[in-house]
């Protein structure tokens, strides 16, 4: 994985770094998807994955998309998370409703509290993504003088480990606390309908045999006890 | 400044069941009747229409048919020692909101609690001696025996057409129906829905094992239905999406499609959406409400309403928020154990099941209803159960349900297997069809320093104090989990699975993860102004003009579901104040 071209040496070449990210991620999207090789059969039959974001930074997507590629890699069930659509699915959150704290308390005053009383930062969860990402980045210069993202792959999965089981502390956010809600906002990206931009061709729910949104069983309840229900999922993207 | 509006006979707080019930029932007996929703209004099409209605991440994951807590939250801490701090996202329960409220996004279980619920501490000190209640455990009789309210029991698996089998009828025991049942006057509705394969073998295995499965009683209705008041449900498709989901089936018994829309039909009745209520209005002698007031979250305009009788029909938390608020009554102090309104809160302890991987089944989760499922009751509803070797009070069912498996919140792995990464996908894969789960629901007994109170710090957008929980699972509740806990792994073990997990122990009380919606007490009913908050007919004892319905009536929390004993007690409000206190208002006795 870690001699695919990436994402920060792509941007270096053609020369927009310190420009826009988002300008820098559009003007490249089609150049780019060209450039990595499909990583698997399902990937290749797709339309090819948008790199367009318009809440992360350049610098910001790198992380996402290495993260995602690592929490959900490519093998012989599905591409990797971002051929999956999963960091652009993550974007769209953070940058809409949820990620602008819309179903979040958000006064004061704070405090840190115990775990089981749950959120508790003054950030809303998009800040709070920011916020862990730079935190992440600093660590990962701080103690092997790179970047997350141009770590090899094994190098990231032991910062993502150390991260879930809180043996590295971070400045100013809970490294455990942020690995977990990048994690389940990846699995939410992977497997939630394609419609929110990931589990893209519904390789996430091929993979595990969910059938999708149509859903009506009142026969098969009964005729697929113990049998396998094979059929192609159908998402709301193909029912509207 | 608030715009002073017409009086009316009835103001409704809330329109979901309870307040449905009534509105239905006392508009059609010709009171004038206003119900005031926070939310929205709700229509079956096009709001819960196929296909947007199947996404899991809007309503399952981001809770779009939910209470915001923006608005309005509460706090929570474990013991008074702590600092309270507000739940800020949802988690461990759901609050509904809109027309309909929690009935749109219920998964539908429908039971009648057991006799020894009915009268807890009775049927305690008469068995196992006053001194097997722990001191600081205040549960007490319900006012009302389950023969009194075995009519109305009825009239809400009528209306809600409810699935299921009876398993006494007036004293006869029905075979396939639950043993332990309490007399009733006759069958469900409707027959019981289809079992799915996990329910078939859990049936097949405790039968063997000598206990008494039965279909659990569900408010997903079989086939179609006409209901007495000529309401017309579909029949449930299995979609598995029920619960946090309206259904487009019309196959769930909700309001929205039943007693709300008589009410609408009536002159005498009317709807206001968005109108969120922060206080019942007293007068100078604090013994009589004369209304409410509220503001109308579309616009920002504020309103009184007066009304010769307040209803409390919100969330059975909210009821009990706004009595305090409001000043209704003696607020409850843990440390003096003076008071009565925030006491006795109970939750529903799990973390008792356990979860079967089979190399050779496919259970296809996705083949689901809210509601359906095998259950026993034999160590909950059964007098037999040998509660002193367990040194615990009240019990739990086990029982397979089928009810949530989709893709975001259900993806079972065997133990050991990691979050995240390919060892996790490959396990993913594999297991996600061949997995099922037996459960363990337990009640929760009532203890001193489980109640609400207003908070001292934090605020929701009205600038009101936030409701304060303090709450945590006791000694008693872990009895429970790990008795029956260890029951159901021996089920799982007969069954044979290639692997197991669980069951697990029951730890602190943890407002993150969800559990269950089921909120209880906080306005008890009971028999006198020094035990409860509110009378036989749910009506405040210090203020009698004020009734508060729903679970924030119920003395304790059973093993069972809190729904059906929440619509008897509706009826049953409704008919005391059409039958008896529109003729005499006053305390009932």
């Amino acid at each position: 994985m870690s001699e695919q071209p990436n994402r920060r040496d792509f941007l270096k070449t053609v020369g927009t770094v310190g420009a826009s990210g988002i300008a820098a991620a559009v003007g490249v999207e089609g150049v780019e998807a060209q450039a990595r090789p499909a990583a698997s059969p399902t990937a290749s039959t797709a339309a090819p994955v948008s790199h367009a974001y318009t809440f992360l930074t350049a610098p910001e997507a790198a992380f996402i998309e290495a993260a995602v590629d690592r929490l959900i890699p490519a093998d012989d069930l599905t591409p990797g998370g971002t051929d999956c659509g999963v960091a652009v699915f993550i974007d769209r959150q953070l940058a809409g409703a949820w990620g602008s704290g819309d179903r979040t308390y958000m006064q004061g005053p704070w405090q840190k509290g115990v775990p089981t009383q749950g959120y508790q930062s003054p950030l809303t969860p998009a800040e709070f993504f920011r916020t862990g990402i730079a935190a992440a980045n600093a660590y990962c210069r701080k103690t092997l003088q790179k970047e997350f993202d141009r770590l090899t792959a094994d190098e990231q999965i032991k910062v993502l480990q150390e991260m879930e089981q809180g043996r590295v502390a971070f400045d100013g956010i809970s490294a455990q606390e942020f690995f977990n809600l990048l994690l389940a906002t990846t699995m939410q990206g992977f497997f939630a309908d394609p419609v929110y931009g990931g589990n893209r061709d519904k390789v996430a729910w091929k993979m595990i045999g969910f059938p999708g949104v149509v859903a009506i069983y009142s026969e098969h309840i009964k005729t697929y006890r113990n049998k396998k229900y094979d059929v192609e999922p159908k998402s709301i993207v193909d029912l509207s | 400044m608030a715009t002073r509006l017409r009086a009316v006979d009835v103001v409704i707080v809330g329109l979901g069941w309870t307040g449905g019930i009534l509105a239905k029932e006392l508009s059609e007996a010709g009171m004038r009747v206003v119900a005031l929703e926070r939310g929205a209004m709700r229509s079956t099409n096009p709001d819960f229409a196929i296909p947007l209605i199947r996404d899991e991440l809007k309503y399952a994951v981001r809770n779009a048919l939910m209470q915001n807590p923006v608005r309005d939250t509460l706090t929570f801490r474990h013991s008074p020692s702590e600092p309270a701090l507000p739940m800020r996202q949802l988690g461990s329960f759901l609050p509904g909101e809109g027309v309909g409220g929690a009935g749109v996004h219920w998964n539908g279980v429908t039971w009648r609690w057991t006799g020894i619920d009915h009268a807890a501490r009775s049927y305690y000190e008469q068995r196992h001696g006053k001194s097997f209640i722990p001191a600081d455990m205040a549960i007490q009789d319900w006012p009302m025996t389950y023969a009194e309210l075995e009519p109305y029991y009825d009239r809400f698996e009528r209306t809600a057409g409810v699935s299921g089998k009876a398993g006494n009828i007036r004293g006869t025991t029905q075979p396939g129906g639950n043993f332990f049942e309490q007399p009733r006057d006759r069958d469900y509705p409707l027959p019981a829905l289809e079992p799915s394969y996990s329910q078939v073998l859990f049936n097949d295995a405790t039968a063997q094992m000598g206990y008494h499965p039965f279909p659990r009683p569900c408010a997903n209705a079989s086939r179609a239905y006409t209901n007495p008041d000529g309401s017309r449900l579909g029949a449930c498709v299995y979609c598995g999406h029920c619960e946090r989901f309206g259904c487009e089936a019309n196959a769930k018994g909700s309001p929205h499609i039943t007693v709300i829309p008589k009410a609408m039909a009536q002159p005498t009745f009317e709807l206001r959406t968005h109108s969120w209520v922060t206080k019942v209005m007293l007068d100078s002698t604090k013994k009589k409400a004369i209304g409410v007031a509220y503001t109308d979250v579309a616009t920002g305009q504020e309103y009184e309403q007066p009304a010769a009788i307040v209803a409390l029909c919100a969330y059975a938390i909210n009821n009990v928020h706004l009595m305090l608020l409001s000043g209704i009554g003696t607020p409850y102090d843990a440390t003096t154990q003076k008071g009565v309104v925030g006491k006795n809160y109970c939750y529903q302890p799990g973390g008792g099941g356990v979860t079967l991987f089979f190399e050779d089944k496919i259970f296809n989760p996705f083949m689901a209803t809210g509601a359906f499922g095998i259950a026993i009751d034999d160590f909950h509803a059964n007098d037999q159960f040998d509660r002193a070797a367990v040194g615990a009070l009240g019990g739990a069912t086990i029982n397979v349900g089928q009810s949530n498996g989709r893709p975001i919140g259900y993806r079972p792995v065997p133990a050991g297997t990691p979050r995240w990464g390919a060892e996790w996908k490959k396990a993913t894969a594999k297991w996600y069809l061949r997995a099922m789960n037996i459960g363990v629901t337990a009640s929760n007994m009532p203890n001193r320093y489980n109640a609400y109170d207003l908070d001292p710090t934090y605020k929701n957008v009205f600038g009101q104090p936030l409701l304060r929980l303090t709450y945590n699972f006791l000694e008693n509740d872990k009895k429970v989990i790990a008795y029956v806990g260890q029951k159901a792994a021996e089920i799982a073990r007969s069954l044979k699975p290639t692997s197991m997990t669980g069951p697990g122990t029951l730890g602190e009380y943890n407002i993150v993860p969800y559990q269950s919606t089921h909120n209880t007490g906080g306005a008890i009913m009971g028999t006198s102004p020094g035990n409860s908050a509110v009378n036989k007919y749910l009506q405040s004892w210090d203020v009698p003009n004020v009734f508060v319905i729903g679970a924030s009536a119920f003395p304790h929390n059973s093993a069972y579901n809190p729904t059906g004993p929440v619509g008897a007690l509706a009826y049953w409000t409704a008919d005391a104040i059409k039958q008896r206190y529109r003729q005499r208002p006053g305390l009932m006795t």
